[in-house]
């Protein structure tokens, strides 16, 4: 998961599967017989046949209750029904929306402050040395308190998430800002910049890409701890869903529920991804 | 009457503080040297001697622990536009296209637009980088990246320029080109050049005075008039010569230093 994330930094160039190319310099006696590289879709679908297999053969040999571990025909059976009331849309939505909400809250503040300990040393020396305190507790331990001072409206579930997404952008741009060659700041000095000036051409165009990256990692965060939230505290969500289909040993629905929400970190995490590679093709290729 | 120099160090001294209860380590001692108007001038030495962290006071990026720098006698607060610094490390802006980079003098001081993209592609052409102002600099040869670094500092049109081993990093038929056109560019312009290396070489081709500094405390040991006929040419034997000269006074200092 962490390589599907974290690329961009120091990628090699060459990630992408380039088309054909080991079709002529092969090395002699490695991979005879197999296309390089496999197809990534392929493997899945190939999964998707066999748990369909296991399924299909289960229904006759009854290995194991099929309510417990559906196949994929039922899992997209149970979709297409909580599709069909509505009810998988506006789980979806309010979702999404929540956790778009709390990492736009977080934002703001974990870049403000990142570059502010980053730049300025007493930021570093008071502030700092707080957030690294709470930075380890794990966000679902402060939870309970949350719904204590929040209550189980909207307000606790945003909190929880800007709280949790902070850390990822206040950390991302401390790094982004510690690492800016002092020597650019130099120059844009000898260059006549004013103070701004430097922020502006200087400091913002070198921190930007570790900014797409704490939103891009955030959005992952989102969506990681919003299930928890809408397990105690909601009355819709995808993780509402989930909890509630418990109840009712609709683990079709539970497992729909899950994987909108896989579902939505790839879309979110490739969306990010492309628009990176639009905003800083001058870093592109690097190396 | 003689001309009021255009820099001077007067009695410039740097100290860094030193680990563990030493003594104060003296990057620079006692160093004073005035340079004229429209001259080239090469700071020569060993690393260790403090040259580049003279440069980086005339720059104005550190102060001295003592002493003064002054330009056209003013004593100087910081940087300015008025000294335009080229650096080993090109220190260009990754983000930013070489035409970018060399607008961002005239746009930090207000230039419209069309004027300063004017003046830059002129001091790009000027660096023969006509073909490749619309190249990030991780598109660009080390080389190319240096010429857009000179191209940026002089769009500043500044009165000196503090070069920093400029083709330090750079493959030697890299360095004779790129050393031939900064004569050029100084015959063109006449800006007072610094210039610091430590290829007695380079010195001798590049310059009118040679500061020779000595390491450990940095300091200034002799400076050597150039007044070889311009241009010169690297293997003729008056440039032979007086590189030789400078060696030899280099190692009469250390060797002098050594039986102290």
């Amino acid at each position: 998961m962490t390589s599907a994330i974290l690329p961009s930094h120091g990628a090699p160039p060459s990630e992408e599967p380039a088309p054909d190319s080991g079709a002529e310099e092969r090395p002699l006696g490695r991979r005879i017989g197999w296309r390089s590289p496999p197809n990534k879709l392929l493997s899945i679908v190939v999964v998707i046949l066999g748990w369909q297999a296991i399924g299909l053969v289960n229904s006759r040999m009854h290995f194991y209750n099929p309510r417990l571990f559906p196949a994929p025909a039922d899992i997209i059976q149970a979709a297409w029904a909580l599709g069909q009331s509505g009810v998988l849309w506006i789980d979806i939505l309010v979702s999404t929306w929540r956790v778009l909400e709390g990492v736009l809250f977080a934002a703001p503040v974990g870049i403000a402050l990142g570059m502010a300990v980053g730049r300025i040393r007493w930021f570093e020396d008071s502030v700092e040395p707080i957030i690294e305190l709470l930075r380890p507790i794990p966000p679902l331990a402060l939870l309970p308190m949350i719904i204590l001072w929040f209550g189980i409206g909207e307000a606790s579930k945003v909190f929880f998430i800007a709280y949790s997404c902070f850390f990822v952008f206040f950390t991302t741009v401390v790094v982004g800002v510690r690492n800016i060659d002092s020597v650019l700041l130099r120059a844009g000095q000898s260059l006549g910049l004013s103070w701004l000036q430097q922020q502006r051409f200087i400091i913002v165009q070198a921190v930007l890409p570790d900014i797409m990256l704490g939103l891009r990692l955030s959005l992952s965060v989102g969506f990681l701890v919003i299930v928890a939230a809408e397990f105690i505290a909601a009355d819709t969500g995808l993780g509402y869903l989930i909890n509630y289909s418990r109840t009712w040993f609709r683990v079709a629905d539970m497992l729909v529920g899950a994987i909108c929400i896989g579902l939505l970190g790839v879309a979110s995490n490739y969306t990010l991804v492309a628009l990176e590679r639009r905003m800083f093709q001058w870093r592109a290729a690097a190396q | 009457m003689p001309k009021e120099p255009k820099l001077s160090f007067e009695h410039v001294s740097k100290a860094y503080p030193s680990r563990r209860g030493e003594a104060r380590r003296l990057a620079v001692e006692d160093v004073t040297l005035n340079i004229e108007e429209g001259h080239f001038v090469c700071l020569l030495g060993p690393s260790g001697c403090g040259k580049s962290t003279l440069l980086n006071m005339a720059a104005g990026f550190i102060l001295p622990t003592s002493g003064r720098i002054l330009v056209d006698a003013k004593e100087i607060a910081g940087p300015g536009i008025d000294r335009g610094v080229v650096f080993q490390e090109y220190a260009l802006f990754p983000w930013y296209t070489a035409l970018q980079n060399v607008e961002l003098g005239p746009r930090a001081k207000g230039m419209p637009a069309a004027a300063r993209r004017a003046l830059a592609e002129r001091y790009l052409a000027m660096v023969g980088l006509t073909d490749h102002i619309h190249k990030y600099p991780r598109e660009l040869s080390g080389g190319m990246k240096q010429r857009a670094a000179i191209a940026r500092t002089l769009a500043n049109e500044p009165r000196i320029m503090l070069m920093d081993e400029p083709f330090g990093a750079l493959d030697a038929q890299t360095r004779e080109g790129l050393q031939d056109q900064l004569l050029d560019i100084w015959s063109a312009t006449r800006t007072t050049i610094v210039f610091v290396t430590h290829s007695i070489n380079e010195a001798v081709l590049l310059s009118d005075e040679v500061a020779i500094l000595a390491a450990h405390p940095g300091r200034l040991i002799h400076t050597v008039r150039n007044r070889l006929p311009r241009p010169r040419s690297r293997t003729s034997a008056d440039v032979v010569e007086l590189e030789r000269e400078i060696y030899d006074q280099r190692y009469l200092a250390e060797s002098r230093r050594a039986a102290e």
